[in-house]
């Protein structure tokens, strides 16, 4: 209805004549309040429409969910009774709403592996995710910033050829084959870090969670032997999941910095004798500062999809790892509300990184 | 005085050279071969664009050839010698089942090609379709396509690769109908920024005036001019599709074994690692190369298309 409102309207608005329409100066706070109902409006469609991805995935699949809880050998009359318990005879779209329902009230449905309520399950894993996205992204803001930069301000040097060599590297090879590779090394050849979890199997357990940050956690409570543990097994992880952020993120602030180098006020700074660090550090890097912050936001985002592959390869106990055991399993719940959670972060990042970007950047006023 | 027209072919090179360089082309064949010729003359300027490209036909090759390439089956399995390492018989050692794995890497490049030809052949048309739509008609046709493309694009592409593969059960096809879904949106998204810029133009306005349908229009005179663009995108983003290709393959949703596939591969070599680490190596520098090289076009087409954005 609303759609059909606007239509109308922008309709009607054509038959004014110019000078009509010049008179018709909308109140800045209506301006702001329909770019906000956009937002909204947008927002809402795309979180329905993950809903309703995830909520096909449940029908996509090819076995017969009633005899996925029933097992093979069943009664007509069980068979009809769970089948109509599951609401299957319903039209797609009551399904669907009942679907969107449900998860609005946090009932993602049972895991038939682990038997618990998914939300629970993934309240218990999600921090282990998070932690590791979180040492990625320091990683990739540490490295990738300054990596970035340099190769924009020194362009055509060594340091411009290897920038680009690290990021080609980051975007062709495979991050599970690095994390094996890397496992292979420093595991079992150099024997520096730990294996598979998050702590050597004897240290686990003993931290009482308060913000299910392993390393938090550890040092908060002063178990130091269990914080240097966790941090061997958190470090290759990281970093890996780091370097793939670091191939990003460097590739983009080098394109940042040399469309501000390129400009006007660069050459005017210079020309007045300021010296180039000033020039990079305290000019052309301020104007940069806002989109690398949307850049590391999305960053985050793709984190969680290296997340699913490294966290396999590492057995780390996250997102990932529940996801494709979820997926191994055949366990369709599962797979759904992994899928969904790690789409809703994505979502919100990008709907804060552009809420960000409307605050800091003062164009966009 | 005048030379013959043999002659002047002999200063100029041949004649499909001149006929590349004839200033006033004949017809859309000759003017296409034109903009090609141009355009690879501006490509070859490229080393790394020049070795990405000897990469991928390298692999067409590889994949063709695959029989000729090696005495050994794929798929037949010899347990006496399985994990043996590489040596002048096997030249990548064997496999946990004692397959060759330089084989299956010759093997799996079949899979590779199956896959980037497969998924190609889906995504292009695909996001040509959605996007000319949204283009050409615009309002509420534009809005809900849009949106969909919006929704798509918003999230993680492996995720909902991994989610559509799952529930569509295990197996190549299915891997790739998943990627495919996955990977249209960027391919729509340029379609009707094309369209948008042509549907303005005279000649549609010409072509509308004689009464076409809006079918036609789109399918006769839209479409064909949004293609260049379109395959260009596919190469530079093909490098992703391969590598989610092969995440969905190590985590067993891609071709289903004994048939030798990359990521799989590299999957079931994890327990075997420690000790025969040459079972992962090889089909991980395989992926990683095929990548490469399709990054490596992609980049240098970036820069023969607009030399302006690149740096």
């Amino acid at each position: 209805m609303a759609n059909a409102d606007l239509v109308s309207k922008r309709n009607s608005d054509t038959t004014f004549s110019e000078e009509e329409v010049a008179y018709v100066a909308p109140h800045p706070l209506a301006i702001i309040l329909r770019r906000l109902a956009g937002r909204v409006v947008a927002i809402v469609t795309t979180l329905l429409g993950l809903l309703f991805l995830t909520f096909s995935m449940g029908r996509l699949l090819p076995a017969d969910p009633v005899l996925a809880i029933t097992g093979p050998e069943v009664s007509k009359e069980v068979y009809d009774r769970v089948y109509n318990e599951l609401g299957l005879g319903q039209p797609i779209l009551v399904q669907f709403l009942s679907y969107v329902g449900r998860v609005a009230t946090g009932d993602l449905g049972t895991s038939a592996t682990t038997g618990q309520p998914i939300l629970t399950d993934l309240l218990a894993i999600f921090p282990a995710t998070i932690e590791l996205a979180v040492i990625a992204m320091i990683v990739g803001a540490l490295v990738g910033v300054p990596l970035g930069i340099t190769a924009a301000v020194r362009r055509g040097t060594v340091i411009d050829h290897v920038a680009r060599i690290v990021a080609l590297a980051g975007h062709s090879i495979p991050i599970f084959w690095t994390g094996l590779m890397a496992l292979f090394v420093f595991y079992a050849k150099l024997q520096l870090v730990g294996a598979s979890g998050r702590v050597d199997v004897f240290y686990e357990g003993l931290v009482t969670p308060i913000t299910g940050f392993l390393l938090i956690d550890s040092a908060v409570e002063g178990q130091w032997d269990v914080f240097q543990s966790a941090l061997g097994h958190i470090i290759l992880p990281g970093a890996i999941l780091g370097y793939y952020s670091v191939a990003y993120i460097s590739r983009m602030s080098r394109s940042f910095m040399l469309e501000q180098l390129s400009q006007e006020y660069i050459v005017t700074a210079r020309a007045k004798g300021l010296g180039r660090r000033k020039v990079v550090w305290r000019h052309a890097f301020r104007n940069i500062r806002v989109q690398l912050l949307t850049i590391m936001a999305l960053t985050f985002g793709g984190l969680l999809e290296g997340a699913v592959l490294i966290e396999t390869v590492f057995g780390w106990p996250g997102l990932g790892q529940y996801l494709t055991r979820g997926l191994q399993m055949n366990d369709m719940n599962v797979v759904m509300g992994a899928v969904l959670t790690i789409g809703a972060v994505f979502l919100t990042i990008n709907i804060l990184s552009d809420v960000l970007y409307r605050i800091l950047d003062p164009r966009t006023r | 005085m005048t030379m013959s027209t043999e002659q002047a072919d002999r200063i100029d090179g041949s004649r499909f050279r001149k006929w590349l360089r004839a200033p006033e082309p004949q017809g859309w064949f000759q003017s296409s071969a034109q903009q090609f010729h141009q355009g690879w003359l501006k490509f070859r300027l490229h080393p790394l664009g020049l070795a990405g490209l000897a990469i991928i036909v390298l692999l067409i090759l590889v994949a063709l050839a695959a029989p000729l390439l090696t005495a050994y089956d794929p798929i037949v399995q010899d347990m006496a010698g399985r994990l043996s390492p590489p040596s002048a018989e096997h030249w990548l050692g064997t496999d946990n089942f004692g397959r060759d794995v330089f084989a299956r890497i010759v093997y799996g490049a079949r899979t590779t090609l199956y896959i980037i030809i497969l998924v190609s052949v889906i995504v292009a048309p695909m996001g040509l379709l959605i996007g000319t739509c949204s283009g050409y008609f615009g309002g509420i046709v534009d809005e809900v396509l849009m949106r969909i493309t919006d929704i798509f694009l918003s999230f993680p592409g492996l995720v909902l690769a991994l989610g559509f593969a799952a529930a569509l059960g295990p197996g190549i096809t299915n891997a790739i109908i998943a990627i495919s879904l996955t990977a249209w949106p960027p391919i729509a998204r340029l379609a009707r920024a094309e369209t948008l810029s042509l549907r303005k133009a005279d000649f549609i306005a010409a072509v509308r005036l004689q009464g076409a349908t809006p079918a036609t229009i789109i399918t006769r005179h839209i479409l064909p001019m949004c293609i260049p663009s379109v395959i260009v995108r596919v190469t530079l983003n093909m490098a992703g599709i391969i590598i989610t290709a092969a995440g969905l393959g190590f985590l067993g949703l891609g071709a289903q074994p004994p048939w030798p596939e990359w990521g799989a591969m590299a999957a079931t070599g994890r327990e075997f690692m420690l000790d025969s680490p040459w079972v992962i190596a090889a089909p991980g520098i395989a992926i990683a190369l095929v990548s490469l090289a399709f990054n490596l076009v992609g980049d240098a087409l970036r820069d023969v298309l607009d030399p302006r954005g690149s740096q």
